[in-house]
Parts: structure tokens; sequence; C-alpha cells
């Protein structure tokens, strides 16, 4: 076919308009390379030192009596490294925190999603977005000047900072995450599913809970492990709360997590206490990579159906 | 023959926008009826008036009436739930749930207060031959729904929709997004369930209308221009846009 009135433009590589435009895609290229490597970089290097930091109290404790001992008393005369209590301490209080803060935020994601008008929609998912906002040390102030008394009074415990008031700020705390990822996973949802149900004679309600909640399961599943990846990192607030005494973990008692162990005696360690806070940050960042491995594998999973 | 379903005075708007007017129609038991028009004259609108999926878009105004067995549907005392349940529906796109074929088919079911696995193994299977797809699934019950072809799914929705026993069946474009050895199973599937129960069918296909209809009714705009036998109407069609629309002049 003739193309009539266009005449033919050169599109080698050879001139020089071309070789200045290529130039600066490989320029750009490049910083954006640079870029990428800077953050993958960092990663590396926080592994990198938590492991060689993290082992030699390890070595010198011995692995068992590190993770499994049961006293903590790293400034005594004879002092002992076990972190079994804040290990545990810290799956107690991510475990109760999900315990409640994921049918709350779940069953909120829901109302929001499919119930509620748009008018208090609107509002109560600024409110969500707000309570996402909020810096971790005022979850704490607040925690301790209303939580924490509170429970004094309520349980009629000598002190109410405990396991209990850090896993009631922290269910708090993952609400939003919860209820956000939730919702979008919620929305995702094919409307022509829940049509199907309707025609079938399904109310409403049958329909959110037997079709909807279970064809977004996996974006739940998501939110669910989010939450735990923020509870169990979750250090200031929790510190407020939770008495800080390296106490195996009691309800009403007062415990110490694993990032509340570093965060408290950093300043003031030295040698072998300073080695093994460390290793706690070590066990601890393994945690996180646990928590995000799962993470993968269920978004994964949600995107294949 | 009875009327099972009528349509009285009947009117819809969408907000302002008046989607059908004065629509009065009897629909007789036992029968396929199908709807046809040019796209957008409220084919859709009309079927989903007869069980109220309407109800589902929000600013929707209705007057006039339509009964089910002589009973007002539209009447502030009907239980839509059990409306729905005797008046089932198939979708344009096939919509099976994202669960196992068995689960899809046992949903309804199920939502209806049938527990015994012994009960809903018989529904599931007779509403599974019913819908003329039981050889090609009969073995893979436990798997998902989702692995079938457009065409499965469709017959698979079928299925769904007859096992909670309605009396009518509403069918939008159900072929339309099918291939056509697929599209003539279903076909021949509606003819096969006339003698059990009611059948609405929305097709663009005139060919389709004419193979498997009794009854015909040519929607315009918004209007039901001609409505009776469906051979009659493509012999002698009795308004000149009807004849201008089934032999193809517009639409
Ligand atoms: N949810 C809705 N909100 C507002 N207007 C609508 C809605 N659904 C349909 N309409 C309008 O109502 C009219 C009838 O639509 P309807 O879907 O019933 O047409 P149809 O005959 O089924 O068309 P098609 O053959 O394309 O499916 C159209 O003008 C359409 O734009
Ligand atoms: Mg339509």
């Amino acid at each position: 076919m003739e193309r009539a009135g266009i005449a033919p433009r050169p599109f080698r590589k050879g001139d020089n308009m071309a070789k200045k435009k290529q130039l600066v895609e490989n320029l750009v290229h490049g910083l954006f390379l640079l870029l990428g490597l800077i953050t993958v970089g960092c990663v590396l290097l926080i592994t990198l030192y938590l492991v060689v930091s993290g082992i030699p109290a390890i070595r010198e404790i011995g692995l068992a009596d590190f993770l499994f001992g049961r006293r903590w008393a790293s400034t005594a005369a004879e002092p002992a490294y076990g972190i079994l209590p804040f290990i545990l301490t810290s799956i107690y209080g991510t475990a109760g925190a999900i315990l409640i803060g994921v049918p709350l935020g779940f069953l909120c994601a829901v109302y929001l999603a499919k119930m509620a008008q748009p008018g208090i929609r609107n509002i109560m998912e600024s409110a969500v977005s707000l309570l996402a906002g909020i810096p971790s040390v005022v979850y704490g102030l607040v925690g301790m000047l209303v939580l924490v008394p509170g429970i004094r009074r309520l349980f009629h415990v000598p002190d109410g900072a405990s396991l209990l008031a850090a896993i009631l700020v922290l269910a708090v705390m993952i609400l939003p995450s919860i209820i956000k990822v939730s919702i979008t996973a919620l929305e995702a949802v094919p409307r022509e599913y829940e049509e199907a149900s309707l025609a079938l004679g399904a109310t409403p309600v049958e329909t959110w809970f037997r079709v909807s909640v279970p064809a977004a399961k996996s974006g739940i599943a998501a939110a669910v492990v989010l939450g735990v990846g923020r509870a169990i990192g979750e250090t200031m607030a929790v510190m407020m709360v939770s008495g800080n005494a390296p106490n195996m973990p009691d309800l009403f008692q007062s415990v110490r997590f694993l990032t509340t162990a570093v965060a408290s005696e950093m300043a003031y360690s030295a040698g072998l206490q300073q080695q093994a806070l460390f290793s706690i940050a070590l066990v601890l960042f393994l945690f996180i990579m646990l928590i995000n491995a799962a993470l993968k594998a269920f978004l994964k999973g949600s995107k294949e159906g | 023959m009875n009327n099972i379903m009528t349509a009285r005075d009947l009117c819809l708007w969408y907000g302002q926008a008046q989607a059908l007017k004065n629509i009065n129609m009897d629909i007789a038991e036992n029968s396929i009826t199908a709807l046809i028009g040019p796209s957008g004259c409220g084919k859709s609108t009309f079927l989903k008036t007869l069980n109220r999926m309407n109800d589902l878009v929000p600013g929707v105004k209705i007057t006039g009436q339509v009964c089910y067995r002589e009973e007002d549907i539209y009447d502030k005392n009907v239980d839509v739930n059990q409306l729905r349940r005797e008046v089932g529906m198939v979708f344009q796109k096939p919509n099976p749930f994202p669960m196992s074929i068995y689960d899809n088919i046992a949903y309804g079911p199920r939502t209806h207060g049938i527990r015994k696995r012994g009960e809903l193994d018989e529904i599931v299977e007779q509403a599974l031959r019913d819908a003329a797809i039981w050889d090609e699934v009969k073995d893979r019950l436990k798997k998902n729904a989702l692995g079938l072809s457009g065409g499965q799914q469709q017959r698979l929705c079928i299925a769904r929709a007859l096992a909670v026993k309605p009396s009518v069946l509403l069918m939008d474009e159900p072929t339309s997004a099918l291939d056509p050895i697929s599209t003539s199973r279903i076909e021949e599937l509606a003819m096969g369930l006339k003698d059990r129960y009611t059948i609405v069918i929305v097709t663009h296909n005139m060919q389709q209308a004419l193979r498997i209809s009794d009854n015909t009714a040519f929607f315009l705009l918004g209007e039901l221009v001609e409505y009776g036998d469906t051979q009659t109407m493509f012999d002698q069609p009795a308004d000149k846009r009807t004849e201008a629309y089934i032999t193809g002049r517009f639409g």
C-alpha cells in the first residue's frame, strides 16, 4: 500500500537525535536501578549486621539455654540470659491481639463494605484512617492513663500494667490495617456472585457470610498476617502498658516483649548483655521474615483464586 | 392453559428515566416465553421485575402490578427471598460461585434449610441430570466449578437454579457468551424442562426465539409492542415495527 504524503523517516540508531535520547534513557535506567539497589542494600546490610552481631552471644550462652531459658537477669551478679519469657510474651501478646482485633476488624469491614450507608461509611472510614495515623506513643499514653488503672480496678490486681493491657492496646492498633485490607478484599468479590446468591432466595446477610466472605478469604488471611506483623513488631506502646518485667507471660502480670527487651536495656548495656540484646533482635527479625513469607504465600494464593 | 405470572400496567423508572411503559403481559404455565427487542429496550428490566431483582438497583420506582399465581409480588407482605425461590434466575454471564461443583448446587437447598447429606446428594444429582451436565461432572463434584468451560458453567448455573425447585426460570441471554454447540445444548435443555417449569428467556437471536419459544414478546423503547404465539408472530407480525425488527431491518 502507498503511504501517500508521508515522507520516509529514518529509524536507524545512527543519527544524533536518536543517540542523545538513547543516552538519556540509559542514564535514567541506571539511576533508578541504583535507587532500587540502595533499598536492597539496606536490607542486606541490616540482615548481615544482625546475624554477625547476634551470633556471638548465642554461641557463648548456648542456643538452647538462650531460647529456652526461663530466667533473664542480665545485670545480676550471676547473669542469666534466657529469653523464653520474651518469646512467649510476644507470641501470646500477638495471638491475643489477633484473637480480639481480627473478629472486630473483620466484622467492621463487612459492615462498612456491605451494609453501611455511604454517609456513615465515609465518616467511619475517615475514623479508621485516623486511627492508623496515631503514633504508637499516644496509644501507649492513653493505655497508661486509662487502660492500666481500669484493669487494676476491674480485676482487683495490684498493678494494671500487664499482658492484658498490652493485648488490648495491640488489638486496637492492628484494627485499621485489618479493616482496610478486609474491605478491599470484600469489594473485590464480583457482584455476580452476590446476585446469584440473592436470586436463589438467600437473604443479604446469608449472601455476605456464605458467598462474599469465603470469596474474599485469602485477602482476609493477608489482613491477619499483616496484623500479626504489626503486633509483633510494636515496641513503644506495649512498653508503656506492660510493666516491662521479664516474667513468664501471665494475663495479669507485668511482662516484657522481644521488642521491649531490646529497647529497654540497650541504652546502658555492655559486653555479653549487649551482645545478647542483638541476639534477641535477630530472633525478632527471623519471626518477621517468617510472617512476610506467610503473607507472600497468601497473596499468591489470592491471585490464583 | 393457566397464566402463572401476569403483569398489569407495569411501569418502571430508573431515577427519572422510564424504562418500562404500561406493560400488560400474561405468562402461560409450562411454556417458553421469549423476550426480544433491540438493545436497551427494557427486556432485562422486565425480566428482573418478575423476581424483584430490580430491588437491588438504587432509585428504582415501580407502579402497576406483577402477580405470581394471582398474588401481587410487590405487596409489602411478600417475602422476597421466598419469591426468588419460586422464580429462579440464570444470568447472561455464567456466574458459578468459586466453590466446588457440589457446593454450588447445594447452596440453594442449604440456604433453605436442607442439611441432611443423603437428601442433598439426591437433589444435587437430580439438578445436574436435569441440566444435562451430570455425565460430564459426576466424577469431579468436589472440584472447583470455575474449572469448567463456559458452556458447562452455564448449565451448572441452570442446575443450581433448578436445585431450589422453582416454578419459573428466568434466563437473561443465557447463551450469548457461548459457542454454537453449547448454545444448542442449552436450547434443548430449555425445551426439555418446559413440562415441569415455566421459562422466560431474553434473547437477541431470532432463530433461537423461533426454535424454542411458544410465545414471543417484542419490546421497543420500554413498550411491549406485540405479544403472542411465536409462529404467528414470525409468520405474520401484526405491527410494522415487529416486522421490521424480525426481518432484520433495525435493531
Ligand atoms: N441499573 C440501571 N440504572 C439506570 N438505568 C438502567 C439500569 N439498568 C438499565 N437501565 C436503562 O434502562 C433501559 C433498559 O435497559 P435493559 O437492560 O432492560 O435493556 P435490554 O433490553 O436488556 O438491553 P440489552 O439487550 O442490551 O441487554 C436502558 O435505557 C438502560 O440504559
Ligand atoms: Mg439485557
